[in-house]
């Protein structure tokens, strides 16, 4: 009875876990390599925010496998990006291109950068300049006063 | 009953917390002692209910009393002990009730430990910290009460999401949230400074352990989630720079930047307002990511519980103490006038720099989460921002964080010059040195590797020298005895910084040289990656108290030498009706081998993939001996014994001699 519940369950939930399947590495190992590394910046479309590389779902492994075809049919890595972006969208780029209104994503961290250290630099010279270096003029009449005294 | 009870305890802690927070503001506002003395005993009070109503929820629990709906909805009876207790915060409004718990117990520590305080400025902190209570009571009380009932209880639950039942996870929630919510006293004591309008050095001196605390635990809260990915989702990353996980690296990020500018109040008395905003911006970061994780508006693979209502209700409490927060700092930082005058090159600029270099990365990462969201709502375009994005983003932060570090902590305050940095000369050029040695040895691979080396050995060596040198001069036995007794604060750094040198190496050095095999593995079959050999000796099916398992046995063989076996299990939890892997993993302290067992092939025999993972447990090594720096600067001395007193205020300006 428990062994025909647990061949159900596995027969319930049976359906791919890992990610890459070891039916979908080519043999070639250097366009391997680059289907991999082109996988990581490929969104799951089905996912929470999981790279095709990464995903165990069936859209996923569909998406890797498209992506093989076409490395191996002589596909240059921008070619293959901007044939997936065309069928899915730029929601499938992980890394969105710096353009347009994401140029704004790219320079926003930098403009921020450049602006508090300018601030820090005007901040760190006025504060300098507010208590003047060494004695003012009335403290070194009063300095030689002491010392004359003291003679 | 002992529900009805705890909802009770909680309902009276709401009205404590309204009390707490009305009637010693206000009491501070007009000068009225008796007003002002009413905030301890009622910090005290509170955590005394929240508590019992905690511990009223954890009953339940622990006797699987299914009448009560959230019981039902997380837990079952077949479910071990450790979970159904680590149930209790496994879910939206039970986490809630932690947060509480920990809020309220903070607002408890600040009364016990505050006696020096001054009178309106302990009255104001506890003030505020209740007001945040109140906030998260009503939230709680009005919107997801975990006291609800069942009309019709069923004979059993559905079980916690299994992804959670898991020791990493099952304490890495309430570390987060004692990093969060420690948090809300540097906020409270921002707040209350701001309505004083004073901050002086005894203010920084009270809010740096604090804010040293929440960062530690929030240290060893991100560490353990971190860990707990690696082992637990299959393939062994680290960090996926999911917005769950930005939500509690922004703080972490911004809490490190505070404690470093409450050094220079409490020392130097300088960068006062900007502390000040520090202090806002960890808190609003700390709501901020908890509005991540409830609302959903950012979908991410372990927001485990969200509704968009709940969501707006946190964007208020957010939007009222943050807004309200930068406000009051509008208005009054202008006040806040700085004593102790430094030089251009000083460890007062080099905290300038650390602060500047760390709020940035934050923003980064905020801007990198948030803008999917913009660009839907603002330029209509549903575009992803992912981990390729971060780690272009950030990365260069982390470089240059990491190489100013040992130039800066060397520098003595008001003016260093450059003679300071002779003693790191020959720490740069050893690391150069092993930086170089490492690239000509892996021949044709990216830089990430050499460089983390180059990074770790710096930041680690430089503070060994920076410690060195606080031992003065001498003979060695002088130094040496010196040494040991030299404050907690100097060994704490040396320790927190070498800890991030060693977290950087290990980032670098798995990225870097990591191997991976895929292959069909037959029971019997043999597959070679690097010097090691795996053999598939056997698969079998076991049964686990709430799961079954399909259970790999593997040999690893090191040249030919026997070194350990890895058990590698896939589980599948019929009642959530989940799979989850748990990966199979040899640790050792150079490299882990982690295997993990896949599906059964059509043709016979399974999917495996192993890894090796050089220098991984380097990664959480680092994390917990920064989260070490962090205790032993805590233990310093003179938070015991210096605590209240206050320093003479100085007539004017100090100049920078």
């Amino acid at each position: 009875m428990r062994a025909a519940l647990i061949g159900a369950c596995l027969l319930l939930f049976a359906g791919p876990v890992a990610a890459v399947q070891p039916d979908e590495v080519l043999d070639d190992p250097v366009l391997e390599e680059r289907a991999r590394e082109l996988s990581k910046g490929l969104r799951c479309l089905v996912c929470r925010n999981e790279s095709i590389d990464e995903s165990n779902a069936g859209l996923a492994r569909d998406l890797r496998l498209l992506v093989r075809e076409r490395l191996v049919a002589g596909d240059t890595d921008e070619e293959l990006i901007d044939y997936v972006v065309d069928r899915y969208g730029e929601y499938v780029l992980l890394n969105p291109p710096a353009s347009g209104s994401t140029l704004l994503l790219w320079g926003a961290p930098l403009a921020l950068l450049l602006l508090g250290a300018g601030v820090a630099t005007a901040h760190i010279t006025r504060q300098r300049r507010a208590v003047p270096d060494g004695l003012s003029d009335a403290e070194e009449a009063r300095v030689r006063e002491l010392l004359k005294a003291e003679d | 009953m002992i529900i009805e009870l705890g909802h009770f305890a909680l309902i009276l802690a709401f009205a404590v917390a309204i009390a707490q927070t009305v009637v010693p503001l206000v009491g501070a506002h007009y000068r009225w002692s008796g007003w002002m003395a009413m905030a301890s005993p009622a910090a005290t009070i509170q955590v005394l209910l929240v508590g019992f109503s905690f511990a009223a929820l954890t009953y339940a629990f622990v006797t699987s009393d299914f009448s009560l709906r959230l019981v039902v909805l997380n837990s079952h009876t077949d479910k071990p002990m450790l979970y159904k207790i680590s149930g209790v915060w496994g879910n939206h409004e039970g986490s809630l009730l932690l947060w509480v718990l920990i809020l309220a117990l903070f607002g408890a520590a600040a009364a016990w430990f505050g006696q020096q305080l001054p009178e309106t400025l302990r009255a104001r902190v506890l003030g505020v910290q209740a007001s945040v209570g109140v906030a998260f009571y009503a939230f709680i009380l009005f919107t997801s009460n975990p006291f609800e009932r069942l009309a019709f209880p069923p004979f059993n639950g559905e079980d916690l999401n299994p992804l959670l039942q898991d020791p990493g996870l099952a304490f890495h929630p309430p570390f987060l949230y004692l990093g969060y919510v420690g948090l809300s006293m540097a906020f409270s004591f921002a707040v209350a400074a701001l309505l004083e309008g004073r901050v002086d050095a005894a203010w920084g001196r009270w809010v740096r352990p604090w804010t040293l605390a929440a960062w530690l635990f929030l240290t060893i809260g991100i560490a353990l989630g971190s860990w707990w990915a690696y082992y637990e989702l299959g393939w062994g990353g680290f960090w996926f720079w999911d917005p769950v996980e930005n939500a509690s690296f922004m703080p972490w990020l911004i809490a490190a930047a505070l404690l470093h500018s409450a050094i220079v109040v409490e020392k130097r008395e300088a960068l006062k307002a900007w502390t000040i905003l520090l202090a806002i911006l960890a808190f609003g970061f700390s709501l901020v990511g908890t509005f991540i994780v409830r609302s959903g508006v950012l979908t991410s693979v372990h927001a485990f519980a969200n509704d968009p209502e709940r969501g707006v209700y946190i964007l208020a409490i957010l939007a009222i103490f943050t807004g309200g927060a930068l406000l009051l700092y509008a208005v009054r930082a202008p006040v806040m006038q700085a004593k102790g005058v430094f030089g251009v090159v000083s460890r007062e600029s080099a905290l300038v720099a650390n602060n500047l270099l760390l709020a940035v990365s934050c923003f980064v990462v905020f801007i990198g989460t948030i803008w999917p969201l913009v660009a839907e709502v603002a330029f209509d375009r549903k575009l992803s921002v992912g981990p390729p994005f971060f780690n272009a983003a950030f990365t260069p932060f982390v470089i240059a964080l990491a190489a100013l570090l040992p130039l800066g902590s060397i520098l003595p305050w008001k003016r260093g010059g450059g003679a300071h940095w002779g003693k790191l000369v020959p720490v740069a050029v050893l690391s150069v040195a092993v930086a170089g040695l490492i690239w000509a040895m892996q021949t044709g691979q990216s830089l990430g590797g050499p460089l983390g080396v180059a990074l770790g050995v710096w930041l680690v060596v430089g503070a060994g020298v920076d410690l060195a040198t606080r031992t003065g001069r001498g003979s060695v036995g002088d130094r040496l005895r010196r040494l040991t007794r030299l404050p907690g604060a100097d060994w704490g750094k040396a320790l927190a910084h070498g800890g991030l040198g060693i977290t950087i190496f290990g980032v670098a050095g798995l990225t870097a040289w990591e191997q991976e095999k895929i292959e069909i593995m037959a029971v019997g079959d043999r597959m070679e990656l690097g010097r090691y050999e795996v053999v598939l000796e056997d698969v079998s099916r076991v049964q686990g108290p709430n799961y079954i398992s399909t259970m790999a046995r593997m040999h690893v063989y090191e040249g030919g030498r026997d070194i350990g076996v890895l058990i590698p299990e896939k589980r599948i939890y019929p009642v959530a009706q989940m799979p989850t892997t748990e990966a199979g993993i040899d640790n050792g302290f150079l490299r882990d081998v982690y295997a993990v067992i896949g599906d059964p092939q059509q043709g016979g025999g399974w999917a495996v993939r192993v890894y090796i993972k050089p220098f991984a447990n380097w990664i959480w090594g680092g994390a917990i001996i920064m989260a070490l720096g962090g205790l032993v600067s805590l233990g310093d001395r003179r938070y015991r014994v210096a605590g209240g007193a206050r320093r003479k205020a100085p007539v004017a300006g100090v100049p920078a001699e």
